[in-house]
């Protein structure tokens, strides 16, 4: 019998073909069968047949720096018109020897996020208490002035982006509180008070934003004593906070459910009395969990800003119309409109991706 | 020998436990909690009543709901039931309810259907496809929804030609400026009992389905219940139709002039708030469904094609009906939202309820209170609704744990 036996290490196998290398790629994720090969030609086709035009308009076309619309003369997208009120579209009509203080609200801003929100920035405690309670002092006192020899300017003159900014900072930091407290409420075992929260918490989230707001700048005034005036922006602002705090307290709920009974019975234990238990034991752990839902709210109060148009006041997409509204510019509103859309468009997608980022970073479970 | 601590009683413990004290008393405390709470409610409330009354008496402003019945003295660009100038406010009130829920009954219908082509594209096999799809969905998102609609209104709409140059499909559709044209049905009173055969085909389809469960159940025998169901739904009715001698024409537009004659005019708001919100709410339920699919394991799939179903039964039987169970709930509160969002047609001037009722009745008649709390129970009727259909929906369809 004759046994073979190989002596010798047989030479490694070529890669099997096609299974590398972009060709491969292709022919797995768009040439699948020939149902598949057909659509994506199509859709190539189809993408090219209406990118082509766009790209050719909005950049190769497209006018960029000027002065007035005479300006534009290529036929393509006329972004002189953004060129030239570019100033109006982020602060409205706030005074022009005052705009230094308005862009330092905004270095401060971005200073105290970037803190927030990068890792291993130290102190960071002391920066979420700045945040928290300091920032929105020290930003009224700049953009309102009358302190500190900072001549006064009226909320009439905020607008633009800024006006956006500060709706959506004070909606989302002056709901926080209230909200928690209509979330603990919510799960409170005194049926007053929880009969109370829940109420409050389903008439907000029941109807629309602008229907609040509605009610905020017709109803308010009614609501107070004679003689007592509170300015629109003031009224959106009180609007925008109630709705805001109950949307608030529904995503902090969700975090308060989420975690554990025993929790609160070895806070209990601990002999911690409800408020020591809730501030040092269940809200730091239910808010940290929360913090994708908090954002998420936030994408959409910021998302909703857009509505204060409807009662008057000049926020981002508000200055933008009024812009091509004026005869001298008016026919550029595709300009205007995708320019409120792009910046919109950057802050929620930032935002969007900053959620996510946290959620996975706080998932500790496989 | 005796231990003498187990004969003797304890001296020092007393077998009633001391009472706490009122403030150390959790009920009590509770009790009072809630009682300086309603307290204190019923003053702010108190407080905010009075005020309200003091400054309407000011005002000279009637308090009431008898400005209902006042004739309203304006027009309005669309009304589903018969309206003019002289017809009172109440009524106005009803048409601007009816136009809101004509938004938002046709958004949901474009939506679902826009949604759910977009979130099984995000799922295609396809790469192309799939990324046009998260394409779509992170623009839309991200971008204000009355943006949007100013976007189509103010920006595309004023694009198309007017009239006498209109877009036309095969003489009976005109797309231009002031709207779509489309030709309007004109019915013969015979024309009922066309309604009354759907109805009738309607619970007929419902009797068969209920039956030919009943039957797969107890015996096992399957019957073919959709394509049974199809011809009962589209085939009574056109047999009625035809037998009563097709009571319907059709009125079909020409243009006169400058503006068009006959047909219905679907007017450019709706069709600006209807595309815009459509759209927006297409986006979220897109990501409805790509998630709803993929939340069922794998491993179903698997058990089901070793079980020898085909592809598309698995589809069918498997993973949509799971799949549903995870959709449904997040799909009605996208609903939910797509019918708040209708009020965004007052920026553009859409006669919708907040528009016509909160916005021009209000101006008119300055009953801010009437006003705004009637909008705000109408919403909040509708949010309840959908809630409790959600609410029902989940008990039915949550999973029966052991």
């Amino acid at each position: 019998m004759v046994a073979y036996v190989n002596t010798e290490t047989l030479p490694s196998l070529p890669p099997p073909k096609g299974l590398q290398g972009p060709a491969a790629w292709m022919r797995q994720n768009l040439f699948s069968n020939w149902i598949n090969g057909t659509i994506t030609v199509v859709l190539v086709i189809g993408i090219l047949a209406a990118l082509i035009p766009f790209v050719n308009w909005a950049f190769i076309k497209a006018d960029w720096v000027g002065t007035s619309r005479d300006d534009c003369t290529s036929g393509g997208a006329c972004w002189v018109f953004v060129y030239v009120h570019f100033k109006l579209f982020m602060l409205g009509l706030y005074p022009e020897a005052e705009t230094w203080r308005a862009l330092l609200v905004g270095g401060i801003l971005v200073l105290t996020l970037a803190g927030l929100m990068i890792k291993g920035v130290p102190l960071k405690k002391y920066i979420q208490i700045f945040a928290l309670f300091f920032f929105p002092i020290v930003a009224y006192v700049l953009l309102s002035g009358g302190y500190f020899g900072l001549p006064h300017v009226e909320t009439n003159f905020w607008g633009g982006l800024l006006l956006t900014l500060v709706i959506a900072i004070v909606g989302i930091v002056a709901a926080f509180p209230l909200g928690i407290l209509l979330a603990l409420g919510r799960r409170s075992s005194m049926p007053i008070v929880k009969a109370i929260c829940v109420v409050f918490i389903e008439v907000w989230r029941g109807v629309p934003l602008i229907t609040v707001l509605f009610m905020s700048s017709v109803m308010l005034p009614l609501f107070l004593p004679e003689g007592m005036e509170i300015d629109k922006l003031l009224r959106a602002l009180v609007g925008i906070t109630l709705f805001q705090a109950a949307y608030l307290a529904e995503v902090v709920r969700s975090g308060l459910q989420a975690i554990p009974k025993g929790q609160t019975e070895a806070a209990n234990a601990l002999g911690l009395t409800y408020w020591q238990g809730m501030y040092k034991v269940i809200l730091p752990q239910a808010l940290k969990i929360v913090i994708p839902g908090i954002v998420n709210s936030f994408i959409a109060l910021f998302k909703d800003t857009s509505l204060v148009l409807i009662i008057g006041l000049f926020d981002l997409l508000a200055t933008i119309q009024g812009a091509f509204s004026n005869p001298k510019w008016l026919g550029y509103a595709i300009e205007g409109y995708l320019f409120a859309a792009l910046v919109y468009w950057i802050f929620c997608f930032g935002m969007s991706r900053y959620s996510q980022h946290v959620e996975r970073s706080l998932k500790t479970t496989h | 020998m005796t231990d003498p601590n187990l004969s003797a009683t304890p001296q020092t413990l007393s077998t009633v436990p001391s009472k706490p004290s009122f403030w150390n008393d959790p009920q009590k405390r509770a009790l009072v909690f809630q009682v300086l709470l309603v307290i204190g409610i019923g003053i702010l409330l108190w407080f905010i009543f009075s005020n309200t009354l003091h400054n309407l008496e000011k005002r000279g402003i009637r308090t009431g709901f008898d400005f209902l019945s006042r004739p309203a003295g304006f027009g309005i660009s669309q009304t589903l039931i018969p309206y003019t100038e002289a017809s009172t406010f109440g009524r106005t009130f009803f048409v601007g309810l009816l136009n809101t829920l004509l938004v938002a009954g046709l958004g949901i219908i474009f939506a679902t259907i826009l949604g759910f082509a977009v979130g099984i594209a995000r799922l295609s096999t396809n790469w192309l496809i799939s990324r046009i799809a998260l394409v779509f969905i992170e623009t839309i998102r991200n971008i204000p929804p009355l943006l949007q609609i100013l976007f189509w209104y103010r920006a595309i709409l004023p694009l198309l030609p007017g009239p006498k140059d209109s877009m036309s499909l095969a003489e009976l559709f005109y797309l231009h400026k002031r709207g779509l044209t489309i030709p309007a049905p004109l019915t013969e009173p015979a024309f009922v009992w066309t309604l009354w055969a759907v109805l009738g085909a309607l619970v007929l389809a419902f009797l068969i389905a209920r039956w030919a469960k009943y039957r797969r159940e107890s015996t096992g025998q399957q019957f073919p219940v959709f394509w049974t169901v199809l011809v009962v739904i589209i085939g009574l009715p056109t047999l009625v139709f035809f037998l009563t001698g097709s009571p319907l024409n059709w009125d079909i537009p020409a243009l006169r002039g400058f503006n068009f004659q006959g047909g219905l005019t679907v007017i450019p708001e709706l069709t600006a708030l209807l595309l815009a919100l459509s759209i927006y709410t297409a986006a979220f339920i897109a990501e409805i469904v790509r998630s709803g699919i993929q939340s069922v394991y794998k491993g179903q799939t698997e058990a089901a094609s070793a079980l020898g179903l085909r592809p598309n039964r698995t589809l069918q039987l498997v993973v949509i009906p799971q799949a549903m169970r995870v959709i449904i709930p997040q799909l009605t509160s996208q609903y939910l939202n797509l019918t708040k969002n209708t009020s965004l047609g007052v920026a553009i001037g859409y006669p919708d309820l907040v528009n016509v009722f909160a916005g021009t009745t209000l101006n008119q008649t300055g009953q801010a209170v009437e006003i705004i709390f009637m909008t705000m129970l109408v919403y909040l009727v509708i949010s309840l609704v959908i809630s409790m259909f959600m609410n029902w929906y989940n008990k039915r369809m949550a999973l029966v744990e052991r």
